[in-house]
């Protein structure tokens, strides 16, 4: 930079007022950190241990999955068996590592203050973190979907589908079918990402808000599973997600799918907001 | 009137409570615009504390501040743009480079061009003479070059006003007169800079003003030769008959005259310094060694704060 630049009237630095510069800084962040990458790694190895172990497998009745009895008619149904059994724990823990670290992950190494210094509004922050969040809450479902259904088509082919409710479908539309289901699980895990994003906020320990957003999934699917607790069930933020195998009756019943999503839409807002409140005022020492 | 144009940051009142202590004590910090004002005070004067006031970083308990004529932290999205900051360390992505962390910075920047990114991320570390490193990951910088991109990262566009907390941390003197040099630069281009030190000899040779704190308060401050007119320059005598020297500086009109062991030193106030060693010579006294010590900046705080440039709690 020449003395020449540095004296210019810095007037000459016209506001920006619609870029995307920061939100695509951050998905570089996310996806090209090794660690992620890895994660990502660890996601795709589930469907297909699914669909060789289902392959290798002599065929014999029992408590499968509804998913698992399907997979040797139709490969697409390796990429559902493989959400379903994700939505426990990796796909939670993946989508909590990214929101654990958005803010919590700048405080401890300090770069959150320059960020502030630059400036950037804490709002901004927010909301380019929450949809960084949601990007990659999307990116690692539909990898996962993807990789599953491109592993049990290889292994199973694909054809007719039967839905749950015994009707037969072709392959297009049996596609549609999976990739919404796909979509409503990455915007029920967002919601949970809005809440690792509150938590972040709480705590310059992006491990710890981490740990934070996996006890609460998994306290959430314990709670779900004591009938005494019934009245409880539908407000819980994992609630839900079992219904996007309503995606394949016919016709697709919308009732708790829309159910789900209010309440993914409701709990992405109230966290979201919270983190607001909790962090536009703060003090910012890391 | 303090927040008029014609200084680059005017606090009023400035202080910072924390549960037990008062970090910063109603300071009135006034940096007219093109000084290089050097920010000094010991580790835990609360420099960093009042930088991060400045920048909006933290809140104050009570007081307000202007920057660049503007309120903060209202106009914070205004002002900033034009700060260049290094605050408590440099603080970058590990696993990053050194130029995808600037370009990093600059993507956060509304106000910055993309399509020079590139060009202002190299010329900025060019400045600091981090060019060749450029794409090392920032986890394999030393300490002195992590303080250097610091500062590149104030360079990333033009700036009316650089706040540099201890900016010559970690860095070796070869690299603290680099940086000397490289402030002297910024303010030959016009910006104001204020630059914070535990170290006082490092910015007292670049500084045209100077502010002491101790203990959260600022205990003087002003053009850096006003400053020093508060301590006259004291003349030393070396002799074997230091009773006799004694007696002739006093009759001279020195003050404060001590005399250790083979050394009589005396306040000068106006006295010409040759008539010292004239009237010693006069009188028979005879003067091994005679010199003029201007107070050191150093001495300056022990006389401000009667006590040594160490920590205080």
């Amino acid at each position: 930079m020449s003395a020449a630049e540095l004296a210019a009237s810095p007037a000459a630095r016209p506001l920006r007022h619609v870029s995307t510069r920061f939100l695509r800084s951050e998905l570089r962040l996310i996806f090209g950190r090794r660690r992620n990458q890895a994660g990502l790694g660890i996601l795709a190895v589930v469907p297909i241990i699914i669909a060789i172990a289902v392959k290798v497998s002599t065929p014999r009745s029992g408590h499968a999955p509804d998913f698992f009895a399907s997979i040797t008619s139709n490969g697409l149904f390796v990429a559902l068996s493989a959400l379903s059994i994700e939505m426990g724990l990796f796909l939670p823990l993946a989508i909590g590592t990214i929101a654990g670290d958005s803010v919590a992950g700048e405080a401890n190494i300090g770069t959150l203050r320059y960020l502030f210094a630059v400036p950037v509004h804490r709002t901004r922050l927010l909301a380019v973190k929450f949809a960084a969040i949601s990007i990659f809450s999307l990116v690692a479902t539909v990898w996962v979907s993807l990789v599953g259904a491109v592993a049990g088509l290889a292994l199973f082919g694909g054809g007719q589908m039967t839905l749950l409710s015994g009707t037969q479908i072709g392959m297009g539309p049996a596609v549609v079918r999976v990739v919404m289901a796909t979509v409503y699980l990455a915007v029920c895990f967002a919601s949970l990402g809005a809440i690792g994003l509150f938590i972040s906020t709480l705590t310059e320990q992006p491990i710890g808000a981490t740990i934070a957003v996996v006890i609460l999934n998994v306290m959430s699917f314990i709670l779900d599973s004591i009938p005494q607790l019934s009245w409880l069930h539908e407000w819980l933020p994992t609630h839900w997600w079992m219904s996007f195998g309503d995606f394949l009756r016919d016709p697709i019943a919308w009732g708790d799918l829309t159910r789900g999503l209010l309440t993914a839409a409701g709990y992405a807002l109230v966290f979201w907001l919270a983190a607001w409140a909790r962090f536009s005022d703060k003090d910012v020492t890391g | 009137m303090t927040e008029g144009k014609e200084f680059a940051v005017a606090t009023e009142g400035l202080t910072k409570r924390f549960k037990q202590q008062v970090a910063v004590d109603t300071i009135d910090l006034l940096v007219p615009r093109g000084a290089v004002y050097g920010f000094l005070g010991p580790n835990g004067s609360g420099k960093t504390t009042t930088i991060r006031m400045l920048l909006g970083l933290i809140r104050p308990t009570s007081g307000h501040h202007h920057l660049l004529g503007k309120a903060m932290p209202h106009n914070a999205g205004q002002v900033l743009p034009l700060v260049g900051s290094l605050v408590e360390g440099p603080a970058f992505h590990p696993y990053l480079t050194a130029r995808s962390n600037l370009q990093r910075l600059d993507s956060v920047d509304r106000h910055a061009d993309p399509r020079t990114t590139k060009a202002r991320v190299a010329g900025a570390l060019d400045r600091v003479g981090l060019l060749a490193a450029a794409d090392k990951k920032y986890r394999a910088y030393s300490l002195g070059m992590r303080q250097r991109l610091a500062i590149a990262a104030t360079l990333l566009a033009p700036r009316e006003l650089l706040v540099l907390d201890e900016p010559t941390n970690g860095l070796d003197p070869q690299g603290t007169r680099e940086v000397r040099h490289l402030i002297g630069s910024l303010a030959d281009d016009g910006a104001t800079v204020l630059v914070s030190s535990h170290l006082l000899s490092e910015v007292e040779q670049v500084c045209s003003h100077i502010g002491v704190m101790h203990v959260g308060r600022l205990l003087t401050q002003g053009p850096i030769a006003e400053v020093r007119a508060v301590s006259a320059p004291r003349a030393r005598v070396e002799t074997d008959r230091p009773a006799d020297a004694a007696r002739v500086l006093r009759a001279l009109g020195l003050t404060d005259v001590v005399v250790e062991s083979g050394v009589v030193v005396g306040t000068l106030g106006t006295l010409v310094p040759d008539k010292v060693v004239a009237s010693l010579v006069h009188e028979g006294v005879p003067v091994a060694g005679f010199a003029v010590a201007q107070p050191s900046l150093e001495d300056l705080f022990v006389s401000l704060t009667g006590e040594g440039f160490n920590v205080s709690g």
